[in-house]
């Protein structure tokens, strides 16, 4: 890759880190929680997204980025007071940064109205607005003080000459460095070198003013130059060379017009002057050591990084350590190709499988317990577990990143229902598989607009209910029995069931005398065509209704579900698995097949009296579950592994719920167990079977297919309309 | 034997950005993410020019440059600070803690040398 393009590249991965740092510490400001280094981070976000923008030439983002580094300067320098109405202000600008940042990254554009209208809000900011708007009225340009320069690999070619005048000019030049300019390692040699670089040019040094060497002071700047230079370069280019030592030496330069000197012996001149300096410095005892003769040495990165890890580690506090431990990560990560790790992943389940089946040959073979055979395999299998669960670590990422994403998300939702929200997040350390990850965006984007927009009350019902005006939506993750729970909650008025049990009635999704229980009620939202809002609102309308959030979790081998108190509030909870690669299931014998059926599908279990069982015509059949009637689906027929239908009697029934919380009663002939499995990719491996979502291969070293439970409820609702016959039932 | 700058950066890209400029001029670059890093990286090196950032997190480019200024080891190597602030009260502050000159960023890798040049011998 172009070398510009890879920096550019990290530029962006950097601008979301420090994003993500600036939305942090503005929100930690808002808390009451921060202190001066707080101020500080938030400014050098800022700062740095400003300076790399102005690299690349990024104009908008660098004159958006200019005016929130100064709000934020006068917040820094205490003339500014963080209040709620600046930080708001801040946040949206925040925000909008983001936005710029992204539409430079992806050569996309963004709402320029919105961003100027943010940006004439930052500088109304300044405590002194009014005078600088009078000051810049009429001239937007002379706010930036900065002038982006590309960086262009071409330069790098060029010569070092910077223009040229025409006709030569001679300069006389006196030059007295007084001792400070040594002191922060300018060095007159180096002064002139650079100067005899512009031209032709005479140099007498004048050492009358060095005293006895029992007076010297080491330190002193005792030597003084007069020079004559001719250049076809101006006097800028002359003045340029003393830039950084103006203020500390004495400086006289003269233009003179006419014919310059003859032709000196500039590196002779040169060589001469500066073996009299180093004279006078080795002379002058154990001050500055010529650098040039510095030993080089090796850097240690990893040596350096453990001193200023434990150097570090007593005092500084989370957030300080923070960006330098993303710096660390730099140097101490490497990249991986996802594919490489999945391949890892599915040979240390092969592994698993293989010493499960080694273990079974083992005790078949009837070997004693403390034989050394069967304690090696003991070892064996704890180091396999070990291998798996750090392999799967490996996949794992925390929350966090999906997390952050919420507060901007709040932000909007609360400005556009006009409400005003809090969230707090927990557990965002709570780490999980990458792909599950990636789709919990969305769900969990639907649900904390769900709980602003339906679930919170305005401002002034809550006052009235005599909460806070300010809702709290709380948003937490945390481990629980080897499975990810993610809460999301809200203080709102809960769910009105009067309410929702009439509108599932309308549009008849339950029959007008269904009795059901709160709970029930709760769950009707999750119907798909289900939508509580009374008009469809631009937030969380749109027609995508909980039965799509229910389906992506359960897509992901999750489960959600909703508590609600009245005038309290509602939680949802989901439950997901960490890993996609392993999955709990109930091992069940088909016809002498054995399937696997993933366990989160599974509700319960029966045994199926006569009574219950009912037949329809075209071999249709249902089994009353407590007074439902409910589809009684003969897994062994569905997929093909018989012809006539199993005796219910003689068989086990599994009550499964798929998409849309439809409910039916599979059929199969005997339950094994439960255990975890290895999933392991059909398509892959062969080729797609309807009704099978993946195999596995159990400890005897069986195949054993994984049931897709969705597909072989959909495939049997196809062949016979149940619908029909439970309206008929129902 | 080539010339050895130490870059000391908090932001990636500004080290990555330094480091082809510096490379490409034929410096050979050694990297620290803060002062304080700066400061633990010269103990195992002797650079011949530092080039520092001034606002970084844990110790800032200020603390940086009286750190090295202090130690008798290191007091003369050049400082040439990189801001964005061309303001005269940042570059001021910079120079009386002992900086030897000066970058305005973004820098024109022509005059990051030139500026270079005019500070190591």
């Amino acid at each position: 890759m172009d070398p510009m393009a890879a920096i550019k590249q990290t530029f962006f991965q950097e601008c979301e880190e420090q994003l993500a740092e600036l939305e942090a510490g503005l929100l930690a400001i808002q808390d009451g929680g921060y202190d001066g280094e707080t101020v500080n981070a938030v400014f050098r976000a800022v700062h740095s997204i400003k300076g790399g923008a102005g690299a690349f030439s990024l104009d908008d983002l660098v004159h958006f980025a200019h005016v929130f580094e100064t709000a934020l300067d006068h917040v820094r320098s205490g003339r500014l007071a963080p209040s709620h109405e600046v930080l708001g202000t801040m946040l949206r600008a925040a925000d909008a940064l983001a936005d710029l940042v992204r539409a430079a990254r992806d050569d996309g554009s963004v709402d320029a109205g919105r961003c100027d209208a943010l940006a004439d809000a930052l500088r109304a900011l300044d405590p002194d607005a009014a005078q600088a708007d009078e000051e810049a009225d009429g001239d937007d340009g002379e706010i930036i003080d900065f002038q982006p320069v590309p960086l262009d690999q071409s330069i790098f070619d060029d010569d070092l000459a910077t223009g040229s005048v025409p006709s030569q000019s001679l300069f006389l030049i006196r030059f007295k460095p007084k001792p400070v300019l040594y002191a922060k390692a300018n060095e007159a040699a180096v002064l002139l070198r650079e100067l005899a670089g512009l031209g032709e040019m005479t140099v007498a040094c004048d050492s009358s003013a060095l005293p006895l060497l029992s007076e010297l002071d080491p330190e002193g700047g005792y030597l003084s130059w007069s020079i004559e230079l001719k250049t076809e370069q101006d006097e800028a280019a002359v003045r340029e060379i003393f830039e950084f030592v103006e203020w500390d030496c004495d400086l006289e330069i003269e233009r003179q017009i006419g014919e310059a000197p003859g032709e000196p012996d500039v590196a002779a001149l040169i060589e001469k002057m500066q073996a009299a300096v180093e004279a006078e410095l080795s002379a002058l005892g154990p001050t500055p050591i010529p650098v040039s003769e510095a030993e080089p040495a090796v850097i240690d990165f990893a040596k350096a990084r453990e001193k200023k890890s434990l150097q570090s580690a007593g005092d500084q506090g989370a957030q300080r350590a923070d960006p330098a431990l993303a710096g660390a990560a730099a140097q101490t990560t490497i990249r991986v190709d996802l594919d490489r790790v999945d391949r890892l992943i599915n040979l240390v389940g092969e592994l698993v499988i293989n010493q499960a089946m080694l273990a079974q040959r083992v005790q078949e073979a009837g070997l004693a317990r403390a034989s050394g055979v069967a304690s090696g395999l003991d070892e064996l299998e704890q180091l396999t577990r070990e291998i798996q669960d750090s392999v799967m670590a490996i996949r794992a990422q925390p929350v966090k990143s999906v997390f952050q994403r919420m507060p901007r998300l709040v932000r909007e939702v609360g400005a556009m229902t006009g409400k005003l929200v809090r969230l707090v997040t927990e557990g965002e350390k709570t780490e999980v598989d990458k792909t599950v990850i990636e789709r919990l965006a969305d769900p969990l984007t639907h649900m904390i607009r769900n709980a602003i927009d339906h679930g919170l009350e305005t401002p002034e019902a809550r006052l009235a209910a005599g909460k806070p005006e300010e809702g709290l939506v709380h948003l937490s993750a945390a481990h629980r029995s080897g499975r990810i729970v993610i809460e999301v909650s809200d203080d709102g008025a809960g769910i009105n069931r009067a309410r929702v049990k009439a509108l599932a009635i309308g549009k008849g999704l339950i029959p007008a005398d269904a009795a059901l229980t709160d709970d029930e009620i709760d769950n009707l939202i999750f119907l798909p065509g289900f939508s509580t809002a009374q008009t469809i609102s631009d937030i969380s309308g749109r027609g995508v209704g909980m039965d799509v959030v229910r389906r992506s979790i359960q897509a992901l081998g999750g489960r959600i579900s909703i508590t609600s108190r009245p005038g309290h509030g509602s939680t949802f909870t989901m439950s997901l698995p960490l890993t996609l690669a392993v999955l709990d299931g109930m091992v069940v014998t088909v016809a002498e097949q054995t399937l696997v059926v993933p366990l989160t599908a599974i509700v319960e279990t029966l045994q199926p009296k006569v009574a219950d069982v009912h037949g329809f015509g075209g071999g249709a059949r249902v089994i009353a579950i407590r007074e439902h009637f409910t589809p009684l689906i003969d897994v062994g027929r569905e997929l093909a592994y018989r012809q006539g239908d199993a005796d219910p009697l003689s068989c086990v029934a599994l009550l499964v719920e798929c998409e849309g919380g439809f409910r039916s009663a599979l059929l199969v002939d005997a339950i094994l167990g439960q255990r975890q499995v290895v999933i392991k990719s059909l398509e892959a491996n062969y080729r797609h079977v309807q009704g099978i979502a993946a195999a596995t291969i159990l400890g005897d070293g069986r195949v054993a297919l994984i049931l897709d439970v969705d597909a072989v409820v959909a495939s049997s609702r196809a062949d016979a309309s149940f619908e029909q016959l439970l309206a008929t039932a129902g | 034997m080539n010339k050895t700058v130490l870059t000391v950066d908090d932001s990636r890209t500004m080290r990555d950005m330094l480091m082809l400029a510096l490379s490409d001029a034929g410096y050979r670059v050694v990297q620290a993410e803060d002062g304080l890093h700066g400061l633990e990286v010269l103990q195992g090196e002797t650079p011949d020019v530092i080039v520092t950032d001034i606002n970084m997190p844990r110790m800032d480019g200020f603390g940086f440059i009286e750190g090295v200024r202090g130690d008798e080891r290191h007091r003369a190597i050049p400082i040439l600070v990189l801001t964005t602030e061309s303001d005269a009260e940042k570059k001021d502050r910079a120079r009386r803690a002992g900086a030897t000159g000066w970058i305005v960023k973004p820098f024109d890798p022509v005059k990051l040398v030139a500026a270079i040049r005019r500070v190591a011998a």
